[in-house]
Formats: structure tokens, C-alpha cells, sequence
């Protein structure tokens, strides 16, 4: 018998209860599910929405389709409600909403993601050097972003674009610094969460440096509930990138996203057209889809103990 | 203890207003555009920009012009407008402009206020108690999926179905501020709806979590093991523990009642003073624009101390210390 | 006489997330007669708690009842109506939970929730049973009966909240009494006092009671009759004379032999050494604090002028109550807070006081074990991870070379070499703890300081590390400072014994000087309080230990 069996053997007599469940595999609800259908949906139609589009986004369609047999002649093509030539209808000026959509889904999932690494690129830096950093940096780090919270978001877009204008890469950059202020928070308080535990005074015992805690010791722990809130910020920043636009301050004409069709096609709600409903209910199905799975994921990790209650 | 403790959480509140004020004031003075020119226009000549610009105290440093700014704001003094929005608002006083769209802005915000919280908190218990029922599971979709979707889309189901498809309300709101009682009312309606859907969202929601969460402490254990009937569990035993988190929930939420519905505003056309301040932004009004952003900030600030005070003073701890 | 509880065949599974059931009680039979303490005990994971709830016809969250039943004076309580079980609960059947701490609502008086139960079941008027707890709180020896009920639970010690819960318990009137743990988180001197108290007041009530504990001397003092329970099952039934005198089972013996011997001279491993050399680890006039520091105090001073040498192979037991700075003094020791005034000396040479200014040789001599190995291993790196660092760190080890020092540190620890390869979320407590001995040794170092190792653990698994301790100090020739509120473990483990009190050092020596007279009082105190594993035992000692205690609360320290 070799040592390594002798001391499996001598385990097995240790009478000791395994205390420890082995890890746990993430099960989806139904709505989670339907949350992830959507997701992978939109981000295929990222990459091959303009090429599976039956129209190009700037075609405006030929009064000639619209020609009802018995009807009038020429039609007007704009503001048509959903049809075999266009299933989701046509906007304003008689461009094929759904070919918009498919276009505008690059735009606004592009130009909003981008926002978010941003905004968790220095939202987390900063977070963790005040978790990590001294009594003085964490009081000023944190002061200054408590201020910066205070001010309503869209206004702080607003007087930036009105300063320097928008173009999309000022739009990336405006959003994810303004975004980084809360994912500031969420970092801090995880890291110093961390900060505290026995395994990073262990580390600080054997001398390791900063690097090292950040890297190895606090870095590891925090991914997990940053990539869950990294998904609540994403569709946070969709929002406020379609409030922008529906305010036309956002991406500017010709190019077009969700929110400036809705901005666009305002005029015809009031005679129940659907035109501008269609692209609010794109970004609903991105935004409610992943907030489904983020629900999940949470319950998944802690929450699901507070669901049977009493 | 607790004096102590109020006392430190002001002094932080006065901290952040004070660096608020700086941000406010540098990010204003990015904006670009000379005043001067603005309002003497094209034909203006050097000599007389240059006195105009002296009489605007444009040109003392940027340090001198923060602290004469600041000096005003603290002794009520918010200036004069710079910018004429082609209504010609030169020389109006700013207090002037704000005050008719500040009683707008408070008005809906204190209606929508009025109904939603005390709805929201009872939904929200509602949903707590019964966790993982049907009535629960109802309420906790139909949140989520509020909170998810943008605001406009929100106010534009709703005039779908009430201006378009029943015909019962005005979809767009053109007040010109004498409206009075029914008028009134009806012009309110569509925003406050809107607006009441959007807030309770986020109440309920937080109600719910942070009962639930109190729900799964060793102390609610406990009062189930006592045989504590359910209804008292939740109203004597959680509810008492649950007010600091709701407390800021609902001051977020009023603070964003007061400067973050700008949607809503342009979707209705409703003369609040977010839209104010977009004006004031078009047209480089630079001391309208710092008075409407300080007005908003002040506001989140002072709600969040509140909110932190509710909480300080009701957490036994500190009010009946050792 | 019939029995009060018939726990019939009963069988508890945890539901998993996947749907399936796991059994963690697996039939367990037997009955509770009126007026008697019927002790449930086991170790963790063996279904003690699970078993003791269901007399109230609950589960935790994530289990069910899968077969058999709970019959109280008859009725079976499991498949009660919810509006039964809420009857039932408080009113005939009591709980009291381990940690009164965490078990009292914060938010609401002492007062209000004691009553709470027996006025909400309509067994006594709001005025009734304020009177009633008036009583019970005289009965429970509790300070100013009058108006703790107007306090909050903050504003009283662990030990009285502890006993509060006694009072809440018993307010109205219950026919069974449900006690899980109710000692184990106090202090030996508390513990008690807190014993005595429910001893006295379950006799003066005349209710029954279940008492689920893991340590055996604690039952002996309370219980007639004793069910010794393993992963669910019944291991042995019997009276507790019977049970603690002649254990018939194999596991009780295992149980019994883990409880260490009352402290005592003459228990202690003798370790040779020369006393002229020069000691491994010295504290000189140290005064150690939280908060600012002024003039070498601390804000809130917490060591006061302590000194004590360590020489080489030497073991220093430290012992003390919660609060006394036991803790604060290893992390004095290991610079993780800097001494507000005196020296450490490393081999007769000054340390810096933070470790921050520590050169790595020097911190690599003195290693810290943590308490909780839960905690002080990082959740996110494998076990190889975790002790390659040191090896990496100190001794600068790389390759093949390092890992065939991981293989021989798991060897020394008794792990299997697959466990490199684990994450410590796959490991048991013990084996965890293990893991953190090995990641301290990997450094190599001349002094350990383990700071309430074995005090989370399991009493055969503690037993088990215990001994993984005394063989590695005959192996390695390291020296230990072992922290410790049980002053049976030190004094099985220790050859030199340090008593601290309320930041002081008050008795020190030998441990054979130290456990036999004369004894300082409070040491005397430590000792008498420590429960003998025999039936009878806290009638015969309290009356020693009420003067002691009195003693020490006059202020016999100097």
C-alpha cells in the first residue's frame, strides 16, 4: 500500500461529514430561458442583421408595392400599418421599419456595449484602488463620485453634448465615464468586502505586495458579482443611449439607432401608427431579456434562500 | 451617539454639495459659445463686446468668477439670464423663469408621489408575502419588465391605449399655466400616469427584496417558530427593519421625480424644469443652466441625507445606545 | 406514563437544485416523556438540528419531510394544518436557537418579544405576562428584572441575551422545549452560569426539553436520557448515566475519547529544551490598541504590558475568554497591528512593528494560522495554488522542485495528492484546516501562531488536528504559540501556559505551575469551570465557581 492510500484509507476513518456541497450548476427558469434566446438573437443580428434585412435601411419603398387591387392608386407609403411588403409597417417616410431595426441594432447594442467596458474599465480601476488604496484616496475618490451621483445622468449627457457635440465616439466616452461613477460604487464596496477577509490578511502576513493582493487575491473574488451587475449596467446604458437619441441628442442623421426611429416616427402615434412603437419594443425585448437572466444568475448566487419564506 | 451621527452624515452632505458646485461650475463653463456674441450678434463691434463681456464679469479668472457666483447662489442671487431664446429672455431674472416651471415640476412630482408610494410599499408587501405565489410572480414580471424598458416607451403605451384607443385623456399636455381645477387635472393625468408606473416599479421592487431578505434572518426564524402569525411577522417584525433601505429607494426616486424626467416632459410637452434646463442648454444660457443643475443636485443630496438620517434614527442602536 | 413526543420513523431529505433528494435523517425513533431532558447529540451533518426542529413541525429551507412522523400528545405534527402549527408552536412547543444574538430582533425590546408568544395565543393578558417575565427573569438570575423588558437586545451581554431566550421560551408555559446549542457560543465561565440557570428553571417549570449539543460534558449535566446520532441515523439510546459511564456503540467511544481530560498538571507533552538559549520569539513591555495612538496608548487599549518568551521547540498555550486580546497578541506577534508601544524580538533581534517594514526572512520565520480556514483560504485558487506561493515567495522553489514539496506538505498534513488539484469549496472543514496548517509550514518557519485552530471544527476532527499538531512539532521542531479559550486543549497540547485577563497577563509558567496549586484565582476559575464528562458534576461544582466568579468580578486582578 503506498502512503497515498494509507492516508485515504486513515480519511475515510476520520469520520468526518463532508461539509461542503460540490459546486452547483446554474438552472434557468423559463423566463431565463426565454432571456437568452433574445440575447443570442440580438447579438447574431449584430453581425448579420443588415445582410438578412429585406430592404436596405435607407430605401424608401416604391409607392408601387402598396397598390391594393381595387384600392386607391397610389397610396401614400408612409406610416403604413404591418403588410406583406413590410411586416412591421413603414416609418415616416416610407422606410421599411423591420430593415431599420435589423440596422439599428449594431448601432445602439454596438455603440452601448462599448459604453460599458468603458464605464467598467475605470468604474473598477478606481473602485478597487479605493477599496485597496488609503484612508485619504478613498475619502476623495469617494466624495467626488457621491457629487457626480447627484447629478441627474441625462442632464450631465446633455450639457456635454451641447459642449463638445456628438459624434459617436464622444457619445461611448460621455456614457461610460458617467457610468463609471456607479460601477465605482459596486467595485469599492465588493473589494472592500475582500479586503477584509482572512485570506487577504493571510497574504499580507507572508508580505505579498498590492499587485499581487489586487491581481490574485481580490480580482478573482469580485468577477463573478461584477459580470452579473455588468449585465443591470448594459441595459442601463441602452436606455439612456435611446433617451439621448429620442431627445436628438444622441447619434445623429443619417445614421440611426432605436432610439432616434422612436424620436423619428413620434408624429404618427397619435393616429395609432405602430412605427414608433416597434423600435422601443426592440430595445424592451433586449433589456427585459437580459435582466431575466441577470435575475437567474442572482437567485442562483444567494437569493434563492429569501424565495421560500414562512 | 446619535447626535453624533446626524451630525457627521450633514457635514457630508455639505461636503458633496460643495464639490457638486465646483463640478456644475466647471462643466457649464465648457460649454462653447461667447455670450457676448451671442447677444450682440454678427454686427457686434470689438469695443462693444469687450464692455459687455467686462459687465458680465466675464473676464475675471475662473477661480474669482466660481467664488463671485458662488456668493450669489448662498445669498439667493441666481443672476440673470445670458441668453435670449428667441423670446428675447435677456436680463430676466432667472428666479424669474425657474419659478412658474419649478411649481410645474413639483406639482407632478408631488402627485405622483402621493399615489405610488403608498401603492407601491402595499404591492410590494403584497408580493413579499406571498413569495413565489402567482400574485408575486405577476407583480415581480411586470416590474421587472417596467424597469427595463425605456421611459418613453412606457408613456407611449399609455397614450395608446388612453388617448388613442379609448379617446379619454388629451395625449399632449400644452399647459399655459393658468389652467385650474378639471384642466388642470386633465393635462396632469397622462404624465402622472406615466410617471406613478415608472416609480412604483422600482418601490415595488425594492420593497419586495428588502423584505425578503429580512425575511431569511435567524430572527424571523425565530418569530415563525413562536408561532407568529404571518401577517404580524411581516408588519412588526420586518417592517421596522426594512425602513433604511425603502427610505432611499423613495428618495432616489423623488430626486429623479424632480430632475430626471425630461422623457416624459418632451413626450408630453409638459413646462417642467428639466425641460428648462434643455433650453437653457440650446441656447448656452450658462446661469440658467447652473441654477437648474444646482437646483436638481441640491435636491438628490438633501433627499439622500434624509433618507440616511431616517435611517441613523431608526436603527436602535443608536438611539438607545449602551 | 405516555409519552409526551413520539418521534416515529422519521426521515428528512434536502432537496437539490437539479430536483433531487439527498436523505439526512434516515429513520430515526424515539420518545420524549414529560418532565424529562432527552439530549440529542452528533457532530455536524448528523442531522441533530433537522431532527430537533421537526418537533415543531418545521423544516429549513431546502428540506422536506419525505416519511414518518412527530406525534405530540399523540397528534402527528408534520401533516398538521398550518394554522395548527402555528397554534402549536410557542404555545406547547418552545425553540431556543444558538446564537440569541442573532435570534432577537434588533428592531424591537427585550420585553416586547419575551411576552410576545403567550400573548399572541391568548394565553395571558399583555399585563400577565409582562408579570411572568418579571418572574422568569428572577428565576433566570437576570439583573434589573423590573426594566430589562424596556431594553433593546443590544443594550445586554451574549450571556444574558442568551438566558432571555430561556425566558422567551418559557413565557408561556410550553409542554416541550426545543434547545439547539444554547451554550456553545458563550464563554466557559458564562457557559455556566447559563447552564445552571436552565437547569434550575426547566426543573421549576417541569417541561420536558430536547437539547441538541455536540459536546458530551455539556450533556452530562443536563440530560436523563441521550440519543448519540451520526449522519442521520441512531448510533445509541440510553439513560445518561448508562450512555457517559458504559457506551456501548463504537462512535460514542470514538466521541467520548475525542473529549480532552479536564485540565490538569502532568497532561502536557514534555519538550526538552535548554533555557539559556537565546528565545525564538520575545514580547517586551508590549501595550497594543485600536484607534489613534498617543503617546504609545492606543485609543482603545486592548494589551497592557505583556511579556513572554517562546524558545525554540517550545509550545506557549495562550488562554482567556473572548475579549481578553488573545487575538490581538498574535497579530501583535505578526505585525499585522503594530504594537502602540514595547518590542518584538525575533531571535534577540528588534522587529519593526509593521509588517509592512518586516524584510521577508523575518516574516518567513513567524506564520500565522487563522481560525477560520473557511475563510483564510482564497475560494478562487487550487490547493496547489495555495501552498506553491509560499514555496514560490520564500524559498523561491519553482517546477518539479515545487511540486514535489506540495506533494510532501499534503503528506505531512495526512491529505491524498489529488487534493492539489481541488479548490477549497471541495474540501471539509477539517480538510480545509489541514490545507491552512500546510500553507504556514510551506514557509518553512521557526514559530507558528495558531490562533483558535481546532475551535470550529468538530470534536473528533478537532481531536484529529490536535494530534497532526503534536506529531509535526516532533517532526519539524517548530515552535507554537496556540491561542486557544479551552483551556483542556491547551493544557493537552501546550508545555507552557499563559493566561491573559482583560488584556493582561495574570498567571504564567509551566504548565504543571500553572494547574496545580497554588493557582491563581481566575485560573482556578478557568479550571473549575471547565465541565467534568460525568453525571452530577455541576451540582458538586457550582458553588465554587459562583465564588470564583464573584471574585473576579470584584476585581481580584491587580
Amino acid at each position: 500500500m503506498s502512503i497515498d492510500e494509507k492516508i485515504k484509507e486513515k480519511i475515510t476513518s476520520f469520520e468526518e461529514l463532508p461539509d461542503a456541497p460540490p459546486r452547483r450548476k446554474i438552472r434557468f427558469s423559463i423566463g431565463g430561458k426565454i432571456g437568452i434566446f433574445f440575447v443570442f438573437f440580438w447579438i447574431v443580428m449584430v453581425f448579420i442583421g443588415p445582410y438578412v434585412s429585406p430592404y436596405n435601411e435607407a430605401d424608401i419603398l416604391d409607392e408601387s408595392l402598396f397598390i391594393v387591387p381595387g384600392g386607391e392608386e397610389y397610396p401614400d407609403t408612409d406610416y403604413q400599418p404591418p403588410s406583406k411588403v413590410a411586416f412591421l409597417g413603414t416609418d415616416y417616410l416610407g422606410r421599411d421599419t423591420l430593415s431599420r431595426i435589423l440596422y439599428g441594432a449594431r448601432t445602439t447594442i454596438g455603440i452601448s456595449f462599448l459604453a460599458t467596458l468603458l464605464a467598467y474599465l475605470l468604474g473598477v480601476t478606481l473602485g478597487i484602488a479605493a477599496a485597496v488604496g488609503s484612508e485619504w484616496l478613498d475619502m476623495f475618490l469617494s466624495r467626488f463620485n457621491d457629487a457626480f451621483l447627484s447629478i441627474p445622468t441625462i442632464m450631465m449627457g446633455l450639457v456635454v453634448i451641447a459642449a463638445v457635440g456628438s459624434t459617436i465616439p464622444i457619445l461611448i466616452g460621455m456614457t461610460g465615464l458617467i457610468y463609471a461613477t456607479s460601477v465605482f460604487r459596486v467595485a469599492r464596496s465588493l473589494g472592500q468586502d475582500v479586503m477584509v477577509s482572512d485570506f487577504v490578511e493571510a497574504a499580507k502576513v507572508r508580505g505579498e505586495g498590492l499587485w499581487w493582493i489586487i491581481t490574485r487575491e481580490i480580482l478573482p473574488n469580485v468577477v463573478m458579482p461584477l459580470a452579473t451587475d455588468f449585465g443591470l449596467r448594459f441595459v442601463w446604458i441602452i436606455l439612456f443611449i435611446s433617451s439621448l437619441s429620442f431627445l436628438g441628442l444622441g447619434v445623429q442623421p443619417p445614421m440611426s439607432d432605436w432610439g432616434s426611429m422612436v424620436k423619428e416616427n413620434l408624429g404618427g402615434l397619435p393616429y395609432g401608427s405602430i412605427s414608433p412603437l416597434m423600435p422601443s419594443l426592440a430595445i424592451a425585448t433586449l433589456t427585459i431579456a437580459i435582466n431575466l437572466i441577470v435575475d437567474d444568475i442572482s437567485a442562483h448566487s444567494g437569493g434563492k434562500l429569501s424565495n421560500r419564506m414562512i | 451617539m446619535l447626535f453624533q451621527a446626524v451630525l457627521k452624515r450633514i457635514l457630508i452632505g455639505f461636503a458633496t454639495l460643495f464639490v457638486v458646485s465646483i463640478i456644475i461650475f466647471l462643466g457649464t463653463s465648457l460649454l462653447p459659445g461667447d455670450v457676448a456674441e451671442i447677444i450682440l450678434g454678427q454686427m457686434a463691434t470689438p469695443e462693444s463686446l469687450a464692455a459687455l463681456r467686462e459687465k458680465l464679469g466675464m473676464n475675471h479668472p475662473p477661480h474669482t468668477r466660481y467664488l463671485l457666483w458662488l456668493g450669489n447662489l448662498l445669498s439667493g442671487d441666481l443672476g440673470m439670464s445670458k441668453a435670449g431664446s428667441g423670446a428675447g429672455t435677456i436680463g430676466t431674472e432667472i428666479s424669474v423663469m425657474i419659478a412658474p416651471r419649478l411649481v410645474n415640476t413639483l406639482r407632478l412630482a408631488g402627485m405622483v408621489a402621493l399615489i405610488s408610494i403608498p401603492l407601491a410599499m402595499s404591492l410590494g408587501l403584497l408580493a413579499s408575502m406571498y413569495p413565489g405565489s402567482r400574485i408575486d410572480r405577476t407583480i415581480t414580471f411586470t416590474t421587472l419588465s417596467i424597469i427595463s424598458i425605456p421611459d418613453f416607451l412606457v408613456a407611449m403605451i399609455l397614450v395608446m391605449i388612453f388617448a388613442v384607443q379609448l379617446g379619454w385623456l388629451p395625449s399632449i399636455a400644452y399647459m399655459s399655466g393658468n389652467e385650474t381645477g378639471w384642466q388642470l387635472i386633465r393635462a396632469l393625468l397622462m404624465p402622472t400616469l406615466t410617471l406613478v408606473t415608472i416609480v412604483s416599479a422600482q418601490i415595488i421592487r425594492m420593497t419586495r427584496a428588502t423584505i425578503l431578505n429580512i425575511m431569511s434572518s435567524p430572527y424571523i426564524e425565530m418569530a415563525i417558530l413562536k408561532g407568529v402569525p404571518r401577517k404580524r411577522i411581516i408588519l412588526r417584525h420586518s417592517l421596522l427593519n426594512t425602513i433604511g433601505p425603502i427610505v432611499n429607494v423613495i428618495a432616489l426616486n423623488l430626486a429623479w421625480l424632480i430632475g430626471g424626467v425630461v422623457i416624459v416632459e418632451t413626450v408630453f410637452a409638459y413646462p417642467g424644469l428639466a425641460k428648462l434646463m434643455i433650453d437653457g442648454v440650446q441656447t448656452r444660457d450658462l446661469p440658467l443652466v447652473q441654477a437648474c443643475a444646482m437646483i436638481f443636485c441640491g435636491t438628490y443630496v438633501v433627499l439622500i441625507m434624509i433618507a440616511d438620517m431616517a435611517s441613523i434614527i431608526s436603527n436602535p442602536r443608536l438611539r438607545h445606545p449602551k | 406514563m405516555a409519552p409526551l413526543l413520539e418521534v416515529d420513523n422519521l426521515k428528512i431529505d434536502a432537496r437539490k437544485d437539479d430536483g433531487s433528494l439527498t436523505p439526512i435523517v434516515k429513520g430515526v425513533s424515539f420518545n420524549v416523556k414529560p418532565g424529562e431532558v432527552l439530549a440529542l447529540i452528533g457532530e455536524s451533518g448528523s442531522g441533530k438540528t433537522t431532527i430537533a426542529l421537526s418537533a415543531l413541525g418545521y423544516t429549513k429551507p431546502g428540506l422536506e419531510f419525505t416519511s414518518g412522523e412527530v406525534r405530540l400528545h399523540g397528534q402527528d405534527v408534520i401533516s398538521m394544518p398550518s394554522e395548527e402549527k402555528r397554534l402549536m408552536r410557542g404555545q406547547k412547543v418552545a425553540y431556543l436557537a444558538q446564537s440569541a444574538a442573532a435570534t432577537f430582533n434588533p428592531a424591537m425590546t427585550i420585553g416586547e418579544q419575551v411576552t410576545e408568544s403567550a400573548i399572541i395565543h391568548g394565553q395571558l393578558l399583555k399585563e400577565d405576562a409582562e408579570n411572568r417575565a418579571k418572574e422568569l427573569y428572577r428565576a433566570l438570575e437576570l439583573p434589573e428584572p423590573e426594566r430589562l423588558g424596556k431594553r433593546y437586545p443590544h443594550q445586554v451581554s451574549g450571556g444574558q441575551l442568551q438566558r432571555l431566550m430561556a425566558a422567551m421560551a418559557l413565557c408561556g408555559n410550553p409542554d416541550l422545549l426545543v434547545l439547539d446549542e444554547p451554550t456553545t457560543a458563550l464563554d466557559v465561565t458564562t457557559q455556566i452560569e447559563v447552564l445552571k440557570a436552565f437547569k434550575s428553571v426547566i426543573k421549576q417549570e417541569g417541561s420536558a426539553a430536547i437539547y441538541v449539543t455536540h459536546d458530551l460534558s455539556v450533556v452530562a449535566q443536563i440530560a436523563d436520557e441521550i440519543v448519540v446520532l451520526y449522519a442521520g441515523e441512531v448510533q445509541e439510546h440510553g439513560s445518561a448515566e448508562q450512555v457517559v459511564s458504559t457506551p456501548n456503540h463504537d462512535y460514542t467511544r470514538r466521541l467520548m475519547n475525542a473529549v480532552r481530560p479536564p485540565p490538569a498538571a502532568g497532561h502536557g507533552d514534555k519538550i526538552e529544551k535548554s533555557n539559556n538559549e537565546v528565545p525564538v520569539l520575545e514580547l517586551k513591555n508590549i501595550f497594543a490598541g485600536y484607534g489613534k495612538i498617543r503617546d504609545g496608548t492606543a485609543n482603545i487599549s486592548v494589551l497592557e504590558n505583556i511579556n513572554i518568551k517562546i524558545s525554540k521547540g517550545q509550545t506557549v498555550g495562550v488562554i482567556g475568554e473572548s475579549g481578553c486580546g488573545k487575538s490581538t497578541m498574535a497579530r501583535v506577534m505578526s505585525g499585522l497591528l503594530p504594537a502602540s508601544k514595547g518590542n518584538v524580538l525575533l531571535r534577540g533581534e528588534n522587529l519593526k512593528p509593521d509588517l509592512k517594514n518586516r524584510s521577508r526572512s523575518e516574516l518567513q520565520k513567524i506564520q500565522f494560522v487563522f481560525q477560520m480556514a473557511d475563510t483564510a483560504l482564497n475560494p478562487r485558487q487550487r490547493i496547489d495554488q495555495i501552498l506553491g506561493r509560499p514555496l514560490e515567495f520564500y524559498l523561491e522553489l519553482r517546477g518539479g522542485e515545487k511540486r514535489k514539496r506540495i506533494a510532501e506538505l499534503l503528506e505531512m498534513v495526512e491529505l491524498p495528492q489529488d487534493f492539489a488539484g481541488r479548490y477549497p469549496d471541495e474540501l471539509s472543514g477539517g480538510q480545509k484546516q489541514r490545507i491552512n496548517l500546510a500553507r504556514a509550514l510551506a514557509a518553512s518557519p521557526e514559530i507558528l501562531l495558531c490562533d483558535e485552530v481546532i475551535s470550529a471544527l468538530d470534536t473528533i476532527v478537532g481531536a484529529n488536528i490536535i494530534e497532526l499538531l503534536k506529531q509535526l512539532r516532533k517532526n519539524t521542531g517548530v515552535s507554537f504559540v496556540f491561542i486557544s479559550h479551552d483551556l483542556s486543549t491547551v493544557a493537552s497540547f501546550a508545555d507552557h501556559i499563559v493566561v491573559l485577563y482583560a488584556g493582561k497577563v495574570v498567571d504564567q509558567g509551566t504548565v504543571d505551575e500553572v494547574l496545580s496549586p497554588p493557582y491563581h484565582p481566575y485560573t482556578r476559575l478557568l479550571i473549575s469551570s471547565v465541565p467534568e464528562l460525568r453525571v452530577g458534576w455541576l451540582e458538586e461544582s457550582v458553588d465554587e465557581i459562583e465564588e470564583l466568579s464573584l471574585k473576579r468580578d470584584q476585581g481580584f486582578i491587580n
